[in-house]
């Protein structure tokens, strides 16, 4: 069994998606009730037993987030349907997270057996820590890996643990009123993962997270900050999913990566959010010199999802790359991207992004390469690509490039193209059903992305378009 | 009387309001090869994809019976899954798509699926036959591949699929003598009492291997001619001036 959506049968090519339409209803030992004032942060901080400076942080957030008006550009995409008032901002249990499945409660245990989370632990992974609403619930890393420094907890545990590091990068990248949904964020944060690679140590399985939402009317705000510290590399997979509720969910993560020094990070998202969740997310990462950073990023389902991750190239030599796959099904938006902001000599960078759009779905590409004054050397290639499958499908294409000077290389192309009848007519001529033959179109065309996902996620993907494009075939 | 393969019953047929087969009718009785030829713009490849349900051309009048079932309103997939093969003339190119991937999907939806490790002993055995190299099922579908790779890749489906009848869309055209050869050979290979196909094609040099049971003449969406195989050589020899003079006659 596999996270996102699947079960298959030994050969892996029958789709039989397990969905991840399921919850418990269960009581909550803490909750912050509904809406969102002084108290609910007051709440939050104090069940954290948290710093005065972070409970500061957090007030000063809060205020910083009623301010700032919502953006214009999301209200076209039914921003305002969504009422802060009505959603639940914390809901935990004060058990802590566990480093043994034993000790996990039955309802998380269940929850995470049937997204098989624990089966895939053994497998793939270095660590895993799996977040249910608000809080972390297990957590685990190797311990050949503890021993050799790499620190892999919650964000809490981490601010408790580990203030030196986490202080010192916590809110650098992204400032606390960067935007309205950081500002949010940054108020009652709960969750996320805390990450430190020592010098040198190069993680050499992926570490895992996995975010569930189970409670209705409910916001999850992880906040992820990982620092990998010269010549360290790690890679980083986070999976979500969400059951169907009638009411709007949220989910507004802040993401901080800080690569040091020739290191190199990989973020790795893959979700599959059920059609009523927001999903307005802040991700931002910094490279220092020669240090690599790549977020891939695979987008699907959620009702709106906004998300445009950054790569500040500030040191000489250093890469960046944004590959990326959204899929709007119908009545969803995905208005991905991604931001390069080269700001030292000979950085280069790379986005890729291709979306499909199914149905009255939407699929935007917002895109932002800037290169600063004086440098030389730079380079980025940016390559967008938009299939639409229905005649009423959509996609927008916003690349903005500012580029100072003329001694860097920018390349920019973008395609759209409807899916070809003539193709799908020559493999419906193989026996292949109309459904199935734009599902392989599709596959093919995301397919040099999908490579770059580990194998097992890869499979997974793939079926996981497949049962978009074809719900008929769900068991 | 034993049912024929194919019959096309008083087709009438038209693309972008022009009328390209006009009353036209065909019969392929089960275990016979056919072969249509006529010149260039006759309406041969049109015939061929509206056999195979092609959704651009419409049916104004008749039917398409295969095995005495009446075919005409099925989907192409429904054409496919009983058993009709059409071999492109021009095979389109499908990006990230693995022949190998590809030819398992149409396998599982024909209900001839195999598990994976007979699969690619299969495929490969006749990937040897098509002398194809091991890499070749990993390329995405037609995409760059030379005229013949392309061919070889139609009649490599082929020979997965074992269908009952195919259509053979000019499979010769860019092939040198000696794909063509193999080509034919392995065509031939699956030629039995229950195999039936149309072939289509302007050269005698194909027939010289695959022999056929009988030859149309198509001109002005009608058939003009019908007869022995060793009518295509006179028209080698002649042209198509040659029946025209019949036609006089």
């Amino acid at each position: 069994m596999t996270p996102f959506s699947a079960t298959a049968s030994e050969n892996g090519e029958q789709n039989k998606v397990h969905s991840a339409d399921f919850h418990f209803d269960m009581p909550y030992a803490l909750d912050a009730g509904i809406g969102l004032n002084r108290d609910t942060v007051e709440y939050i901080s104090t069940v954290k037993d948290e710093d005065p400076w972070l409970r500061a942080f957090r007030l000063r957030a809060l205020e910083t987030f009623l301010a700032i008006p919502m953006p214009e550009v999301l209200k076209p995409h039914g921003i305002d349907d969504l009422n802060f008032d009505k959603i639940r901002y914390y809901l935990a249990n004060n058990t802590g997270s566990q480093r043994s499945w034993d000790d996990v409660s039955p309802e998380v245990k269940t929850t995470f057996d049937r997204l098989g989370i624990p089966e895939r632990e053994q497998k793939f992974f270095a660590g895993i820590e799996a977040q249910f609403d608000s809080e972390a619930a297990y957590n685990r890393i190797q311990d050949a890996l503890t021993k050799e420094g790499v620190i892999f907890v919650d964000s809490t545990l981490g601010l408790k643990k580990y203030p030196e590091i986490f202080r010192k990068y916590f809110a650098s990248v992204i400032p606390m009123g960067d935007n309205k949904f950081s500002a949010l964020n940054s108020a009652v944060f709960s969750g996320g993962s805390f990450i430190y690679v020592p010098k040198g140590v190069k993680v050499k399985q992926p570490l895992q997270a996995y975010f569930r939402i189970n409670a209705q009317n409910f916001g999850q705000f992880e906040r992820t900050l990982i620092v990998v510290d010269e010549g360290a590399e790690v890679t980083y997979m986070e999976g979500c999913t969400a059951p169907r509720f009638e009411t709007a969910t949220l989910h507004s993560a802040v993401v901080e990566l800080i690569a040091l020094k020739n290191s190199k990070i990989q973020y790795i998202t893959v979700q599959n959010w059920s059609n009523n969740v927001y999903n307005l997310v802040t991700k931002r990462s910094i490279a220092y010199e020669n240090a690599e950073i790549r977020w891939i990023d695979c987008n699907i389902g959620s009702k709106l999802t906004v998300k445009y991750p950054a790569i500040l190239l500030a040191g000489e030599k250093s890469r960046g790359e944004v590959l990326s796959i959204a899929l709007a099904a119908d009545q969803q938006i995905q208005d991905t991207g991604a931001r390069m902001i080269h700001l030292a000599n000979g950085t280069t960078s790379n986005i890729i992004s291709k979306s499909i759009s199914k149905g009255n779905g939407l699929a935007s590409y917002k895109g932002v390469v800037h290169v600063n004054e004086n440098l030389e050397g730079c380079k980025n290639n940016t390559q967008c690509d938009a299939l639409l499958i229905d005649s009423c499908s959509q996609s927008d294409t916003y690349p903005k490039i500012t580029v100072h000077g003329n001694k860097n290389n920018i390349q920019h192309e973008a395609s759209v193209s409807k899916i070809d009848e003539e193709r799908l007519y020559y493999l419906q001529q193989r026996g292949i059903s109309k459904g199935q033959a734009t599902s392989l179109c599709v596959n093919g065309f995301v397919n040099e992305l999908i490579q770059e996902f580990p194998l097992e996620y890869s499979v997974e993907l793939k079926r996981l378009i497949d049962f978009v494009l074809n719900p008929k075939r769900e068991t | 009387m034993e049912m024929s393969a194919l019959e096309v019953r008083n087709l009438t047929l038209s693309v972008d309001g022009k009328l390209i087969l006009n009353d036209f009718s065909l019969t392929i009785p089960t275990g016979e090869i056919h072969v249509l030829m006529g010149k260039n713009g006759m309406g041969k490849s049109s015939l061929a994809k509206t056999i195979a349900g092609h959704p651009d051309y419409a049916i104004s009048q008749g039917k398409i019976i295969f095995h005495g079932e009446d075919i005409t309103q099925l989907s192409p997939e429904e054409r496919a899954q009983r058993g009709i093969f059409l071999a492109f003339q021009h095979p389109v190119e499908i990006p990230g798509v693995s022949i190998a991937n590809f030819i398992r999907s149409a396998m599982n939806a024909q209900n001839k699926k195999m598990e994976t490790v007979a699969f690619y002993k299969l495929l490969h055995e006749n990937m040897d036959r098509l002398e194809l190299s091991r890499n070749f099922s990993a390329r995405p579908l037609n995409v760059g591949f030379s005229g013949g790779e392309k061919k070889r890749c139609e009649v490599l489906q082929m020979l997965m699929l074992q269908p009952s009848f195919v259509i053979l869309d000019e499979i010769d055209s860019g092939l040198d003598i000696d794909a063509l050869k193999l080509v034919a050979k392995n065509v031939n290979s699956l030629r039995s009492g229950t195999f039936s196909g149309l072939i289509i094609t302007h050269y005698q040099r194909l027939l010289d291997h695959i022999i056929p049971d009988q030859v149309h003449i198509l001109e002005d969406g009608k058939i003009i001619h019908y007869g022995k195989p060793e009518i295509v050589r006179e028209l080698e020899e002649k042209g198509y001036a040659l029946l025209d003079q019949e036609e006089a006659l």
